[in-house]
């Protein structure tokens, strides 16, 4: 479950942070009146939170499956599994489409209309194929016999990318939506909010990816076991 | 970065959050069943609740039945019982205590008590309840499913779980148990996204976190621990479903069932135990915290005090939520863990009590010299803080390994959380109805009904789970269908039983006369006014009784004040709400 504490103090970090900012030391009680806000600009939007706050929660979930990874590693029936170089092509289309995102980004902060649009159905275009290839991968696994049941390092591996995948169709829904409401209407100020999001939850996607090609092909558990040789 | 001045008579400062767009129904159905106003689904909530609820308590008045009078009636097999244990913990713990106290106080109070028009995400929110209602109703299915529902026990242990000896393992059973919580966990993600954000950025002018009532502290608290936590959950349903229907052995180490080899193999039954209570042991908090939050605003409003302590009791709060995410294998003592993990959990485990006891005496010093009105709500409350400290002394007992791993398996933990969990969170949902029923309906339900209520709930819950602890210490074991002839089991426990058994229909009866109330005071309740008990908070100040879609008309309040302000010397009422700018407060000061 180490994994799983980690990034609960890392979460714990940040509520931390966030509550020192809060006054929780004032005396309540003795202060009646208006209150001044003396920090510079507005409050971030409700949508922008809500994604924080959402992130958090899968990351939650990733890191909780990656604990139960480690911890059914250490028994005796782990086996290994060849990844299919096609994972690299993935991943590489993956990280296309967070730059592209970036770049509709960008461009919307511009209020270019037309670049926008262009960059938003490539992000949506590379979601897409980052699928088929997943499913690709999948195929050529089971082709190769290694079925989800044959063993735990198997079963991990198509549950860890399935889970992966799914979130990936959300937000593929979300984009398609997005890129829909970006033809059909003029960059008003809720569709670049919405594109920002949009990027954020990719960028963090594709971070989740890493980490968890990193798990698959065995660097993840040398960073582990090297940490452990530190401590002992 | 914040300040407060007293100027009052200066400007108003320009509003930080613009006013909101609200969703406007049109018809019948968007305004009362798809509904996005807060509110609505916070009834939606409580009701789907109350009644899935109804059914537990039915099922613990059959196990009562089979434990008191065992044999007597045929249609209680051994199967039948652990199927009626299994969901009634279940239900009672996820669809009644975690789906009222977030989604149906929650959505309630949240936006009230904050000063907002409604949630920031309606349409979500909506969502969150029909997602919830689909979750209850997969796990009604199981009741009608061929082999009936799981009967595995509430932590659904695996092996023996998805094994053919145990009610609905190889059947229906436990695949609509895991489908329904992965389920609500989705239902509930989308709604505790709701309440988080609308208390960060909901907040009407003047509404620093300081100045929060402890309800919405307690709610949000509880909120954010369970988006952490659920996710554990999550992925042990999804797990075991794995392993269940796809043959994988995330779980399930190699067996032979019924002289037969199985396809599993190498599988860990302790990672399940680690991922479930990773989510189960703060699942307890997320009970707790808002039941303490809002036992705090019960007390201070009934006895005309404001609420001792209120710095630490919103640290108490924040302290309790993070500790309870590293006690969870207090709940595995006797799983065979390494001795050093025993010795650290029970560390954490005690080092809890202390936030916990400064809670229970921040209560006490508020009640303290106030002038107590023994009104319903006073009265689950002060039942709720005897129940708690009773059920928390017991834990102490079990937070040792060495106590624990004899009294582990018997009676006594199951007085102990029914205690702790079980009555005293219970005790504060029916004080919460009971108060905040004249601002949801208009009228205030009917004191004698109410005075049976709590008497029969108060004293029979203890004369049902006070001897339980005697039946656990002479070790008379739980999850055991029938004691049969066992030598250490004298006829003194027998005759408890039967007692305790005839108590549990006795109370079980006694919400009749609640839910009879619940209804007969809809229409001809006395009329409450828009504040019946002179409370200070924001929900209490609404134009209208009950609040209308939006809730405060035209302009949103502006907060002036802390939510405690009772009694205050030199002031002409024992109150000043929160949105009232009154500067009479010369020679005020404050006890902490």
């Amino acid at each position: 479950m180490s994994v799983a504490v980690i990034f609960l103090t890392l979460v714990a970090a940040v509520i931390v942070w966030w509550l020192a900012r809060q006054r929780l030391a004032s005396r309540p009680w003795l202060e009646v009146g208006h209150v001044y806000d003396r920090r510079s600009g507005t409050p971030p939007p409700a949508a922008k939170i809500g994604l924080g706050v959402f992130l958090g929660v899968v990351g939650a979930l990733f890191s909780l499956a990656i604990s139960a990874y480690f911890m059914r590693m250490a028994s005796s029936d782990w086996g290994t599994l060849p990844l299919p170089g096609l994972l690299w092509v993935n991943t590489g289309i993956l990280a296309v489409g967070s730059i592209a995102l970036h770049r509709a980004k960008m461009e919307a902060e511009r209020r270019n209309e037309e670049a926008t649009r262009t960059a938003l159905l490539a992000a949506l275009a590379a979601g897409l194929a980052f699928l088929v290839g997943q499913l690709f991968a999948w195929r050529e696994l089971t082709a190769a016999g290694y079925f989800l049941a044959g063993n735990p390092a198997n079963s991990f591996f198509y549950l860890l990318t399935g889970m992966h995948g799914l979130h990936i169709v959300g937000g593929l829904v979300a984009l398609g939506r997005l890129t829909v409401r970006a033809w059909s209407m003029p960059l008003d100020r809720r569709v670049r909010l919405s594109v920002e999001l949009c990027a954020t939850y990719w960028h963090f996607m594709l971070f989740v990816w890493l980490v968890l090609f990193a798990l698959f092909s065995g660097w993840a558990s040398d960073v582990v076991d090297f940490c452990r040789q530190l401590l002992t | 970065m914040v300040d407060v001045r007293s100027g009052i008579g200066e400007a108003l400062p320009p509003p930080e959050v613009e006013d909101v767009e609200l969703y406007h129904p049109h018809s019948w159905w968007t305004r009362y069943v798809f509904s996005q106003d807060a509110k609505i689904i916070a009834i939606q909530y409580a009701t789907t609740a109350i009644a899935i609820g109804m059914v537990a308590l039915v099922l613990s008045w059959l196990m009562r039945l089979q434990l008191g009078f065992p044999g007597t009636f045929d249609f209680i097999d051994a199967d039948a019982y652990y199927q009626f244990i299994t969901m009634h913990g279940m239900i009672m713990v996820i669809y009644l205590l975690t789906a009222l106290f977030l989604g149906g106080f929650g959505n309630y109070l949240i936006p009230l008590m904050v000063g907002a028009r409604d949630m920031v995400f309606p349409y979500a929110n909506m969502l969150s309840y029909w997602i919830y209602l689909l979750a209850v109703l997969v796990l009604v299915a199981s009741f009608f499913a061929p082999g009936g529902p799981t009967g595995a026990g509430w932590t659904l242990y695996p092996p023996q779980a998805v094994l053919s000896g145990t009610p609905g393992g190889k059947d229906w059973g436990i695949i609509l148990m895991l489908s329904s919580l992965i389920i609500f966990i989705i239902g509930f993600t989308m709604g505790g996204l709701n309440y988080v954000v609308t208390v960060l950025q909901g907040r009407a002018r003047g509404m620093t976190l300081m100045r929060l009532p402890l309800t919405v502290w307690g709610i949000f608290t509880a909120t954010v621990m369970a988006l952490l936590a659920f996710p554990a959950l999550f992925v042990a349903c999804v797990m075991m479903l794995f392993d269940r229907l796809l043959g994988t052995s995330f779980f399930m180490p190699a067996i032979v069932e019924m002289g037969e080899q199985l396809q599993h193999g190498g599988g860990s039954p302790i990672l399940f135990q680690h991922l479930f209570w990773f989510f189960g042991h703060p699942e307890v908090y997320i009970v707790a915290l808002p039941a303490f939050g809002i036992v705090s605003d019960l007390i201070s409003t009934h006895a005309r005090k404001n609420i001792f302590g209120y710095r630490m009791m919103v640290w108490a709060i924040v302290i309790i939520g993070g500790l309870s995410f590293i006690v969870w294998a207090h709940h595995m003592y006797v799983s065979g863990m390494n001795p050093y993990f025993g010795f650290f959990f029970a560390t954490t485990t005690l080092i809890i009590a202390v936030p916990t006891a400064i809670k229970v005496y921040n209560w006490v010093l508020t009640l303290w010299r106030g002038n107590i009105h023994l009104t319903l709500p006073m009265l689950f409350a002060l039942g709720f803080i005897v129940t708690f400290v009773n059920g928390g002394l017991t834990g102490l007992f079990l937070g040792n390994v060495v106590v624990d791993v004899p009294l582990s398996d018997t009676m006594f933990v199951v007085a102990h959380f029914h205690m702790v969990m079980g009555v005293a969170p219970i005790m504060v949902i029916f004080g919460a109805i009971y108060h905040w029923y004249p601002k949801i309906t208009g009228r205030m339900l009917n004191e004698a009904l109410g005075q049976i209520h709590f008497w029969v709930t108060f004293i029979g819950a203890y004369l049902i789970f006070f001897p339980m602890h005697y039946v656990g210490l002479v070790g008379v074991p739980r999850r055991y269908y029938e004691l049969g002839e066992m030598a250490f089991v004298q006829e003194s426990v027998h005759t408890l039983n039967a007692f305790i058994s005839v108590m549990a229909l006795i109370v079980g009866a006694a919400q009749i006369v609640f839910l009879f109330n619940l209804v007969w005071s809809l229409r001809r309740g006395r009329e409450a006014g828009g504040n019946p008990w002179r409370a200070t908070t924001l929900e209490w100040q609404t134009p209208e009784t009950p609040p209308p879609h939006g809730n405060w008309g035209k302009d949103l309040p502006v907060v002036y004040r802390w939510a405690y302000d009772y009694s205050v010397p030199g002031a002409p009422e024992d109150f000043i709400p929160q949105n009232q700018p009154t500067p009479s407060r010369v020679g005020h000061e404050a006890v902490s």
